[in-house]
């Protein structure tokens, strides 16, 4: 690992401060990500400021639905009372990610801004767009079984790997931040990520610097929640694609650069069209890369089965 | 940096280079060598450690982040005289084979009971509003972050399942 100096932040404002003085700088919160970066020399911060001990990990209700702060962990969330009875999508997407020890460390905020990736991002002998600007995209023609179906460019087909965020998003979270002039502001997680275009390297529309304070989720909607994730081994293991249904709205996930909306499924259903009828209006754009063509098919399976879920769960 | 750790139940400061990872500091610096690198980036579990009563992978933790915490590694939670239930168990069910993820898969499955007890949920939980149960499905799911390369699963399950009682 590269030297770097590190300091504790004493509060939010402490924090943004000291990230918009130091060149380099960069938030510490679980380090599940940004270390295991670090180490194969693909993250280089040169100051790290640690965030993950603010006073920012209260889970309270707010305006009839819930604040999150960003700080609390994975599974402080997926073990609350409110999450579990109201928004069990939201503890079912977390707990089917990583392990109980990454999730014991692992924040809030920290998962929302885990880097969108692929094999060759973490390969540095190989080109990356990503990680290397201008280098090109070892995955358009390698392996790319875990590639996006939706919304890639030929600069990067990277996907997304949280499962948290894309229960967030259809339960239409918003996101707090504290920006770096010190100004709180709030927008739906929707808009947190971006898709790659030709800035895969930007990978949000976060002002550098700026420190996710929390999400908030609004009441939870009328009908069932269900989340569904396919992958290669039952546990401890990311995601080929992942569904999750909060009442009439529907996320995919690793399928795309960013946890994804599934608008288009939701329009259809709404006027009256069966769920394969749907699921088939949104993926009717998909384009895949080779390796990864099974992912069409298994994300309409996967979204009718968690359709049906949610239908039981709400039943 | 000057930091100071509770490692099994004794304050000890040392002056550490920001880069030195919780796993490094216990086996290099305290020559704790009990937890494991088996991949050093989260992946497997053998570094698994308890932090404030809470299994971590140490090798994905800063140390100077630890400044003021209690950390217990497989040394502190029993001596061979003495040995912690967990550790009985996994020797008479013989829960091993090279022994490399032991000592991680034992910290694990101490705090993994911790866990059920406070009624935290998993993914096996059907119902995430009824109480917790230790069913053979819980128990696989909630031990999945500690890989054994031997693949001594069935016993390692006989023996927390033994232990949690
Ligand atoms: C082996 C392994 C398997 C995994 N499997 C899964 C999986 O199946 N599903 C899944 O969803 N995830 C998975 N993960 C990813 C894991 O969930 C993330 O690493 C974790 O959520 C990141 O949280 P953190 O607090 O540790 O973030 P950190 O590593 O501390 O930070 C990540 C990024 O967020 C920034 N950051 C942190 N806090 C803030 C803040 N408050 N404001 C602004 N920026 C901030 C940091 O600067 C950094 O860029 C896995 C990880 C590993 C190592
Ligand atoms: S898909 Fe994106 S992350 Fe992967 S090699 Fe191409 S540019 Fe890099
Ligand atoms: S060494 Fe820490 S998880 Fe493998
Ligand atoms: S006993 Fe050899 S890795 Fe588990």
């Amino acid at each position: 690992m590269r030297p770097f100096t590190y300091e504790r932040a004493a509060s939010a404002d402490e924090a943004v401060k000291a990230a918009a003085a130091t060149p380099g700088a960069r938030f510490i919160a679980g380090g599940t990500n940004l270390l295991d970066l670090m180490k194969l020399d693909i993250e280089r911060p040169q100051h790290l400021i640690d965030v993950a001990r603010l006073p920012l990990g209260a889970i309270e209700p707010a305006g009839g639905g819930l604040r999150i702060g960003g700080m609390a962990t994975n599974s402080q969330v997926a073990a609350d009372p409110q999450v579990r009875r109201r928004y069990p999508v939201l503890a079912q997407a977390i707990l089917s990610g990583g392990s109980p020890q990454l999730r014991n460390k692992a924040s809030v905020a920290g998962n929302l801004l885990q880097r969108t990736r692929c094999a060759y991002f973490y390969d540095t002998s190989k080109p990356c767009n990503k990680r290397a600007p201008g280098s090109g995209c070892g995955a358009l023609e390698g392996l790319n079984r875990n590639a996006a179906i939706l919304g890639q460019s030929h600069a990067c087909i990277a996907t997304h790997p949280s499962d948290m965020a894309v229960a967030l998003v259809a339960l239409e979270a918003e996101v707090e931040t504290l920006t770096p002039s010190g100004e709180a502001r709030r927008f739906p997680l929707a808009e947190l990520h971006r898709l790659p275009g030709e800035t895969p390297h930007v990978e949000t529309h976060l002002i550098p610097g700026e420190l996710i304070t929390a999400v908030v989720l609004p009441p939870p909607p009328a009908g069932g929640q269900a989340y569904r994730k396919a992958r290669d081994r039952a546990s401890y293991a990311g995601g080929l694609a992942s569904v999750a249904v909060a009442g009439a709205r529907l996320a995919l996930g690793m399928v795309a650069h960013k946890p994804w909306r599934a608008t288009q499924v939701e329009q259809a259903l709404a006027a009256g069209a069966t769920p394969a009828e749907a699921i088939g209006e949104e993926l009717k754009d998909a384009a895949t890369a080779g390796r990864n063509d099974f992912k069409v098919t298994l994300t309409a399976r996967l979204a009718m089965a968690a359709l049906a879920q949610a239908e039981g769960d709400a039943a | 940096m000057r930091t100071t750790i509770t490692v099994n139940g004794e304050a000890r400061t040392h002056d550490l280079d920001p880069r030195t990872t919780l796993l490094d500091y216990l086996r290099e610096t305290l020559r704790l060598t009990g937890a494991k690198k088996g991949c050093d980036h989260g992946q497997c579990g053998a570094c698994t450690v308890l932090v404030n009563g809470l299994r971590i992978n140490a090798c994905l933790s800063l140390a100077v982040a630890h400044d003021g915490d209690e950390v217990v590694s497989i040394e502190g939670l029993g001596t061979p005289d003495a040995l912690h239930p967990m550790q009985q168990a996994f020797l008479k069910h013989d829960a091993l084979q090279c022994g490399y993820c032991t000592p991680g898969q034992i910290c694990s499955a101490v705090a993994m009971l911790e866990e059920v007890a406070a009624g935290w949920p998993s993914q096996e939980t059907a119902d995430l509003t009824a109480p917790v149960l230790l069913t053979p499905d819980e128990l696989r799911e909630r031990m999945s972050g500690n890989i054994c390369r031997c693949s001594a699963y069935p016993q390692i399950v006989a023996a927390i399942a033994e232990a949690a009682g």
